[in-house]
């Protein structure tokens, strides 16, 4: 019902309308100039034939005065033509399809965030309320979900093609990509970055639910409730690791107090600063001498390799769920808090 | 036929007269030839050859594809068969194939150069490539290499247990063999041309090396640089872009792309330059706009080294970065565009004949507008997203390289084969083979773009069944085009002994490479040409006749 042509994924997120607009955009403005050209190269192929014009000189034609003076000026009009007009075209499209762009890589507000896992072959996922999937996503319809994404090995790509969305996984960094389900269905997740082997393995399923029962399938309809949410598996993992000792919530430790660090700004030794974004949280746990908060001394040990990519995100979560200290206000729910 | 026949004439006033394919004999006379002619057809010999090797990988893939589970091959055969088709073309025959046979044979001769600069620079440029290819065919036969042609890390530095050191320095040597040749032709045209070549007297085809030539040689060591540092992350373990080891994958993609996508201009334009000039030759008329050609390659070349980033939209590139790379590539189609219109207008009240040349430039003109055309749709932003990485991507660059450059490098081959041979191929089956090719890569790579934006990943060996039946469209197209690609082989061969003679200037042609006997002797021109015409002065040339 969604397929609207045979060569069209069905369309089930709020951009796969837009980018297939646009798409069908492109398609007129190219079908218009190959039939210009096409046309064009027809008619004069037949209209001006004349067999053996190069090989055999066709006696008694008369050649007409040199025409290329004369039509000097229309010359440079058609040029100036044929630049400007292709020239307008393509600023349209650009035009147009950036800022189709800033909607695709831009997070609406209301974006929950989901956690997920590339490594060869498979696919990892993590909801904030703990569950965890390997090669299926199931999602809510209507809400929008920003998935942050790294991987555990070299590069792979998230891409659903009925959501019209896809983005590298990175090793080595976080990556981010949204959606907002408009239907409900099992769709396609392929790996779009070669990876190797099984490559053509990695694939996968995203099922959209309808919000009730995506809350009956988190509530245990598929083996039961996860004991902790995401938030409190970092917890048990920050104090597994002592994380605790140098970072209390109190913000007395050696350590500066993580409450309400996430999106801060934070000021560096030696000047700067840095948006406490996901990428900085993931460098400061791995790489904790890269950047050092300013009054503070470069003293934690590094946990590269000691933290597999499922717990970091754990403890992102955790660091998340934090209140701004000294629990000023009540936390909002982890999961829309970001 | 009947015209060919028509046209074929005694050798010449001497039977005897030495040219430069009976100057001497022997393999000896062969391997160590200083004549730019010569170097010519041993090029012309070993890109043939990748051109089969090439072929043999892509018919695998293609069969391999016939259905969606993985069963001609092993998933890593298959990956091995996609990556080394890619690297076989496009460093192994596409990159060299234009310059180095066409334009290394015509080059001196179209400005009245007894060779190149560099004659012995030029022979090494060529033992450069051998070495490459020593070591390409090493890696292949040694197992094979299984990272895609474009060595993406860390996959490349760390996960793939295949022979990646030997490809990647493959790759690296014949590039230096791509240098040489630029340099060479760079600075032929500056010191060699003939005594009233001015620039703007100067083929198009020219023009076109030129630029290509200037890519070569600005683009390539990046290349080099690249890949050795790729060899250096994977044999010693020099952190550069692993992140394990403290790099970053994506600076890999950056540099890559920083050669690689100029890459695909030099491929492409070459084949333009024989386009603009078939298309006079036979529409009997002067280029329309020669200084819009002439600037449009040059423009090519300069702004294709700033639309790279338009591979990394969705690597994690800032989205600024993405705005601006969209931006150069949407700026990049114009000079393309006026090409096309240049080529279309210089047809309009032409002499048109339809030779096998110039059906080639129909076909050209046509595949090419549809490969630039799918080109903005990935140099779009938002669309390049759900487009990149699948087979929509696939289908562009092939209508690009394929229907694009080789459509062209066929054209110029047939168009300079009497030149080259001295003997005229078969008309009849010429004309054949390109209808062939024309209607075989349309059935081919068409449904590719179809099945892209249905959204089929590429270098997929395995694949959801809803995607079979473009599949196998497009593998029922590949036999086709195979037979297209055979048909010359078999007639051009034949016609190196049974064609009939060519007389010096077949097409009544324009251009002092065909003042020369065919085939010219050693030394091109017995007198140094002097230049007394603008290029393509068809005109003149009608009304002499008339």
């Amino acid at each position: 019902m969604s397929k609207l042509l045979f060569f069209l994924p069905e369309q089930a997120s709020s951009v796969a309308g837009p980018v297939d607009l646009f798409f069908f955009f492109m398609v007129a403005v190219s079908v218009f100039f190959s039939a210009l050209i096409a046309v064009l190269l027809v008619f004069f192929a037949i209209r001006y034939h004349q067999s053996g014009a190069a090989t055999a000189p066709a006696a008694g034609v008369v050649v007409g005065p040199e025409p290329e003076h004369a039509h000097a000026q229309g010359a440079m009009l058609l040029e100036i033509v044929w630049t400007v007009i292709p020239l307008g075209l393509v600023l349209v499209m650009f035009a147009w399809s950036t800022s189709l762009y800033f909607t695709l890589v831009r997070p609406p507000a209301d974006a929950v965030a989901m956690y997920a896992v590339g490594k060869q072959w498979m696919w990892k996922f993590q909801h904030p309320e703990g569950q965890r999937e390997i090669n299926e996503l199931h999602v809510p319809l209507g809400q929008a979900v920003k998935l942050t994404m790294s991987s555990e090995d070299v590069i792979h790509s998230f891409f659903v093609p009925a959501f019209r969305v896809k983005q590298d996984v990175v090793p080595g960094r976080y990556t981010q990509v949204w959606f907002r389900p408009t239907r409900v269905g099992r769709y396609h997740l392929f790996c779009a970055e070669y990876c190797g082997t099984q490559h053509s393995g990695m694939i996968g399923w995203v099922e959209v639910m309808k919000p009730e029962d995506y809350q009956a399938w988190l509530s245990g309809a598929a083996g039961g409730a996860p004991r902790q949410t995401l938030a409190q598996a970092g917890e048990q993992l920050f104090t597994e690791r002592a994380c605790v000792t140098c970072h209390p919530e109190s913000g007395e430790g050696r350590g500066p107090s993580l409450g309400g660090l996430p999106g801060a700004a934070v000021t560096l030794e030696g000047g700067g600063t840095v948006v406490a974004d996901d990428g900085y949280l993931r460098e400061s746990i791995l790489n904790p001498a890269a950047k050092i908060v300013a009054g503070f001394q470069p003293l934690m040990p590094t946990f590269q390799g000691q933290l597999s990519e499922e717990q970091l995100v754990q403890l992102l979560a955790y660091i998340k769920s934090l209140g701004v200290k000294p629990a000023a206000e009540a936390p909002a729910p982890p999961a829309t808090k970001d | 036929m009947q015209t060919s026949h028509a046209m074929a004439e005694v050798p010449g006033p001497a039977p005897q007269a030495l040219d430069y394919l009976n100057a001497d004999y022997g393999i000896r006379s062969w391997l160590f030839t200083i004549d730019h002619k010569r170097i010519a057809i041993l090029y012309l010999l070993m890109i043939t050859i990748m051109f089969v090797v090439g072929g043999v990988f892509a018919a695998a893939v293609r069969l391999e594809l016939l259905t969606p589970q993985g069963d001609a091959f092993e998933a890593d055969t298959y990956n091995k068969l996609f990556t080394m088709h890619g690297i076989v073309m496009i460093f192994f025959f596409l990159i060299p194939s234009i310059p180095a046979v066409l334009g290394n044979f015509c080059l001196p001769l179209m400005i009245g150069a007894r060779d190149l600069a560099f004659p012995r620079i030029n022979l090494l440029s060529w033992y450069v490539y051998m070495v490459g290819a020593v070591f390409g065919t090493f890696a292949i036969v040694a197992g094979g290499v299984d990272t895609g042609w474009t060595f993406y890390t860390p996959y490349s530095t760390t996960a793939s247990q295949t022979n990646v050191i030997p490809a990647v320095l493959a790759g690296f040597i014949v590039g230096f063999s791509t240098i040489l040749t630029g340099l060479n032709f760079i600075v032929t045209v500056h010191k060699m041309r003939a005594p009233g070549m001015t620039w703007f007297r100067m083929p198009l085809f020219v023009w076109a090396i030129y630029a290509t030539s200037l890519i070569q040689m600005l683009a390539t060591p990046v290349l080099a640089i690249t890949l050795l540092l790729l060899v250096l992350e994977r044999g010693l373990h020099i952190g550069i872009f692993d992140p394990a080891l403290g790099g970053d994958p994506v600076l890999f993609q950056h540099m890559f792309w920083f050669y690689s996508h100029p890459a695909v201009y030099i491929m492409i334009l070459p084949s333009m330059g024989v386009v603009s000039e078939i298309v006079t030759c036979f529409s009997r008329k002067q280029i329309f706009g020669y200084t819009f050609v002439a600037f449009s390659s040059l423009g090519i070349a300069v702004i294709g080294f700033l639309v790279w980033g338009h591979h990394l939209f969705v690597s994690g590139q800032s989205a600024y970065a993405g705005m601006l790379f969209s931006l150069l590539s949407f700026l990049v189609a114009i000079p393309s565009a006026i090409k096309v219109f240049n080529w279309t207008a210089t047809l309009y009240k032409g002499k048109i004949s339809w030779d096998t040349p110039m059906l080639y430039v129909f076909g050209f003109i046509g595949l090419f507008t549809i490969g630039g055309l799918t080109g903005l749709f990935l140099a779009a932003l938002g669309l390049d997203v759900h487009l990149t990485d699948t087979y929509f991507v696939v289908a562009h660059f092939h209508y690009i390289m394929v229907g694009g450059a080789i459509m062209g490098y066929l054209g110029g081959l047939h168009y300079w084969w009497p030149k080259i041979t001295g003997r005229l191929y078969p008309e009849f089956w010429a004309k054949i083979a390109a209808v062939n090719i024309f209607i075989g890569f349309n059935l081919t790579f068409f449904p590719q773009f179809l099945l892209g934006y249905l959204g089929m990943p590429r270098r997929y060996h395995a694949y959801p069944e809803e995607f079979q039946v473009l599949n196998v469209l497009s593998t029922g197209g590949a036999p086709v085009l195979g037979v297209g690609y055979l048909l010359p082989m078999v007639y051009l061969i034949w016609s190196m002994r049974y064609g009939p003679r060519a007389s010096a200037n077949p097409w009544r042609a324009t251009g002092l490479e065909w003042t020369t006997p065919s085939p010219p002797t050693t030394h091109n021109f017995e007198e140094v040409p002097v230049v007394t015409q603008d290029a393509y002065d068809y005109p003149a040339m009608e009304k002499k006749v008339a």
